[in-house]
């Protein structure tokens, strides 16, 4: 501490200083992380592929060449040539442009996902944690009933009632995505409530939602964050999964679990690209969310304070 | 000769923020059956010492110079030899005894284990033998107790299985550190009793590492005052309370409230405990010293001997008596 | 001023303790944190609690500043009954008082930065403040104790020990309260700097004339800041005196214990120390002995102490002793 203050000697009276916050040094921690910085970079590509696409691919998403087609397996090859620089799928629409809006689609999805996961799961679980006794019961009992219904099955329902549209599908992740961040904010709420510093906040008699949001939720954010990278990912491979089964989104908006499956379909004649490039973004997609979500673990890990 | 003799050890730690020097060439003896008492403040590197010495420095930890224990230099030796010193010769007890019992095994067999493995007993005598131990510190109905799993105990007795625990091999040095800071003054009371008549019973030397000042009074014969990673006085016991000479000892004796003398105001020593990242070049003391001036800063003080075997590294008290 | 500041009525604290895997519904085990303590105390005084660990002392001073709930009993704060209080006055009762806690690092918000930490409790009981107003106050305070008001961007983790424990004190001394209840306010810091914080206490209750509860396991130190003292064993107190009074002259056989067992930094008095060591180890709250809880220890009991718990009883001169055995050696 004399260096600090031997600096804050010189200094005082004049401008306060600068601190360094807990999420700086995370931050700092983060970078150094090779493998989190390299998942970044390509998380980064990956969204930047599908904000910028759209404008640099020639052809239209939807539009059919019809000069490839009937003659898809020739003529329908990735070329620079003709445009089609991922080559094009069964119907001969360009697979560049498909699979930028697939891209677009399934980021949504995992984004959406987590976020409604981060906002809900964690204002539940801190309210549940921290009132306690019978609120907790109670809350934390609605979390486990939720839990206990086999979602894919309700997912799967819900769509075919209500017709398969992007809010559905939205409406159907939301209902499952925070139920297991509620369970994991509620337990780290708990730990969180013996620190003394919530109590002197009670003492002082700070309204119990302003502790919930000034003391508790900003100290489990780290975990959330952590938990929220890495369910974007599995709330892309959700998607993937409904829309592999046909359930997903509709056509003409398309997914990476729709062009996986539609690739998987063609695999036997000879078109091997089709199921290559959208499985190639959705697993480095992944790996990048694995890397990222590990190196925000390690960067904000209490232990390491 | 002397059973324990550390020359010159050095400890450092590599971290993100730079390197931490725990302990900045330490000097010190002990001979077999003597009692030595290690004081100090946190970031002194008491703990480090003790940890330097077993060969427990944690994996970005450094130490250099020498350990020599009974004549064999012990520092940075394989692990295997290590280990068969560690608890054959020398044993250490910790402050919080729950982290070095495994909650999930019976304190019976937690104890054979040592037994049947560094003395290659047979299980019956090393069960005879623990009860015995655990008689020796006076835990009542010691046959029963083996049974127990750790988490049945209260801390007091806790810490009186890592006493017995630590004696089974009737190692020759005991080091123990903090034992008893936590737990509560009449149980401390009670076990720094037992240590004292373990040490004269066994024979044992006793490095005892604490804070306290107040319990090493009556605990060791000679008493060794660290701050910084550094020796700042070491003597006898009596003498060093009595009359201390650095003036970080001073301080130390005079900010410690006491029940036996009121006092009005307590004298502090100004400052906070060092930046290990950020030492001075000369004492580590010296921005907190009171008979701090120009030389302290850049230089270190040699320890020097003065009176019956007292050593002191300050250039003030030198010039005081010069 | 006259009359006490905080008067305590045989409170008792009693914490539900549920059996392992039982039905939500089954009765939980009572667990008596504290039973009928009674404690009175002048504005501008202090008062030290001691006792071992689970001897109650923390959940009655959290009794006191209404984190933990009263089971039984009354705590009034200048005659007014706090139970009668409703949320928002007591709310800002919290004004009054203030606490300081044991880790000082736990005790302050690892996200938030020393300057929101010491404003919060300004924030809180007074809203009307401006910015500038908070600042100002703020700078003040930090100065006050021995901090640099450069430094209120900063947050926790900059600081020492010692210095976290100041950062405490000024939030708990923001709003001018009268009563600080301080939970081991030293026991975590190096002896140095413990010196430092309990001088920097005793400075600030002169200067604003604060009245102080001081918990501490550490009967040294609770001698030299307090000016009455009160003794506490699994739950009760079994005495309470002046100080000097209780430190020179115990009457309760645990008193006099735990001032046999506090060692002292002398070789000389340490050796010359008797040591009537103290058998044994404190028994589980939840199954306390009958009659009187210390008969399991006591080296003067009587086949009579298992019958009832003894009352306190004054000696004369404020010197209360819950033991009708006090007398004999």
């Amino acid at each position: 501490m004399f260096a600090t203050k031997s600096v804050a000697d010189d200094l005082a009276g004049s401008a306060p200083i600068k601190g360094r916050s807990l999420w700086a040094d995370a931050r700092a921690r983060f970078f150094r992380n090779r493998a989190a910085v390299a998942g970044l970079i390509v998380l980064i590509a990956v969204a930047a592929f599908a904000v910028i696409g759209p404008f640099i691919a020639p052809w239209n998403n939807e539009d059919i060449d019809w000069n490839v087609l009937g003659n898809v397996a020739e003529g329908g090859r990735p070329s620079l040539e003709t445009g089609h620089w991922f080559g094009t799928d069964a119907l001969g629409r360009d697979l560049f442009a498909r699979t930028v809006q697939g891209t677009q689609i399934s980021l949504l999805v995992g984004i959406v996902g987590a976020l409604i996961s981060v906002i809900v799961g964690t204002l539940y679980g801190a309210v549940a944690g921290y009132f306690g006794g019978r609120i907790d019961n109670v809350m934390m009992r609605i979390v486990d009933v939720l839990m206990s219904i086999p979602y894919m099955f309700v997912l799967i329902l819900l769509l075919v009632v209500f017709g398969r549209s992007l809010f559905m599908l939205f409406v159907g992740i939301g209902l499952i995505s925070w139920l297991d961040m509620a369970r994991i904010a509620r337990g780290q709420t708990l730990t969180l409530k013996g620190k003394a510093y919530i109590e002197a906040a009670r003492a002082t008699g700070v309204r119990p939602f302003t502790i919930i949001l000034r003391h508790i939720i900003p100290n489990l954010l780290g975990v959330v964050i952590v938990y929220a990278t890495l369910l974007v990912p599995s709330m892309i491979i959700y998607e993937s999964f409904i829309s592999f089964l046909g359930l997903g989104v509709q056509e003409p908006l398309t997914s990476w679990g729709a062009l996986i499956n539609d690739g998987a379909a063609e695999m036997t004649n000879g078109t091997l690209w089709m199921l290559t490039w959208p499985l190639f973004f959705f697993v480095i997609t992944l790996f990048g969310f694995f890397f990222v979500g590990d190196g925000l673990r390690d960067a904000l890990d209490p232990k390491d304070r | 000769m002397a059973l324990l003799e550390i020359t010159d050890l050095t400890v450092s730690f590599d971290t993100p923020d730079g390197v931490v020097k725990a302990v900045n060439g330490m000097t010190l003896a002990l001979d077999a059956g003597d009692s030595l008492a290690i004081v100090g403040e946190s970031g002194s590197g008491k703990t480090q010492l003790a940890f330097a010495t077993l060969g427990l420095l944690a994996r970005n930890g450094r130490a250099g110079g020498s350990v020599r224990f009974d004549g064999q230099d012990i520092l940075n030796l394989p692990e295997d030899k290590l280990n068969a010193i560690r608890a054959n010769e020398i044993a250490m007890i910790f402050q919080d005894p729950m982290t070095s019992l495994n909650p999930y095994l019976r304190v019976g067999e937690q104890m054979t284990e040592v037994l049947m493995l560094h003395k290659g007993a047979s299980r019956r005598d090393a069960l005879t033998e623990s009860a015995r131990m655990l008689d020796a510190v006076r835990i009542p109905d010691a046959q029963a107790r083996l049974g127990m799993y750790p988490h049945e105990f209260s801390g007091g007795m806790r810490q009186r299985i890592m006493i017995a625990m630590a004696l089974l091999c009737r190692p020759r040095l005991l080091i123990a550190d903090e034992p008893t800071t936590a737990l509560d003054v009449t149980v401390q009371n009670q076990i720094m009793q037992l240590m004292a008549d373990i040490q004269r019973d066994f024979g044992t030397a006793l490095i005892l590492i604490t804070h306290d000042l107040a319990i090493v009074a009556g605990s060791c014969r000679r008493t060794l005052v660290m701050y910084g990673g550094r020796v700042m006085e070491t003597g006898p016991t009596d003498d060093l309370f009595e009359a201390p000479s650095h003036p970080y000892t001073r301080g130390l004796l005079n900010a410690v409230p006491r029940l036996d003398v009121p006092q009005e105001t307590l004298r502090t020593i100004p400052g906070d405990p060092p930046d290990l990242t950020a030492l001075p070049s000369g004492c580590p003391f010296s921005p907190r010293c009171p008979a701090s001036h120009d030389p302290c800063s850049s230089l270190m003080p040699p320890l020097e001997g003065f009176g019956s075997g007292r050593l002191r590294a300050c250039h003030a008290a030198r010039e005081a008596i010069t | 001023m006259s009359g006490p500041l905080l008067q305590v009525q045989d409170l008792s604290v009693t914490f539900d303790v549920a059996h392992r895997g039982s039905w939500p519904w089954t009765e939980p085990h009572k667990l008596q944190a504290v039973k009928q303590a009674s404690i009175l105390l002048e504005p501008g005084r202090t008062l030290g609690l001691v006792g071992e660990s689970g001897s109650g002392k923390s959940t009655l001073a959290r009794a006191i500043v209404g984190t933990v709930p009263v089971s039984a009993g009354r705590v009034l704060w200048r005659g007014a009954d706090i139970a009668q209080m409703d949320a928002s006055e007591r709310r800002a009762h919290g004004r009054h008082v203030q606490m300081v806690f044991q880790d000082p690092l736990d005790a302050l918000n690892p996200r938030m930065t020393v300057g929101q930490i010491v404003a919060e409790p300004l924030l809180t009981h007074m809203p009307d403040l401006s910015k500038a107003q908070v600042r100002t106050k703020v700078g003040a305070m930090m100065e006050r104790v021995g901090l640099l008001p450069a430094l209120v961007n900063r947050y926790p983790h900059e600081f020492s020990g010692g210095q976290c424990q100041r950062i405490g004190i000024a939030r708990a001394l923001i709003t001018e309260p009268e009563l600080v209840v301080c939970d081991e306010p030293v026991s975590a810091l190096d002896v140095s700097v413990q010196a430092q914080v309990v001088n920097l206490l005793q400075d600030l209750q002169r200067e604003m004339g604060l009245a102080l509860m001081f918990i501490a396991h550490d009967l040294s130190v609770v001698r030299h800041i307090s000016h009455r003292i009160a003794v506490m064993y699994l739950g009760r107190i079994v005495e309470t005196a002046g100080a000097a009074e209780l430190i020179t002259n115990p009457r309760h056989p645990y008193t006099r214990a735990l001032i046999a067992s506090v060692p002292i930094p002398s070789p000389k008095a340490e050796r010359a120390r008797p040591r009537p060591v103290l058998q044994g180890e404190l028994p589980s709250p939840m199954a306390p002995p009958s009659g009187c809880v210390f008969r399991t220890r006591c080296p003067i009991a009587q086949p009579d102490c298992a019958e009832a718990s003894p009352p306190l009883t004054d000696l004369g001169q404020d010197h209360l002793v819950a033991c009708p055995h006090h007398a004999e050696p």
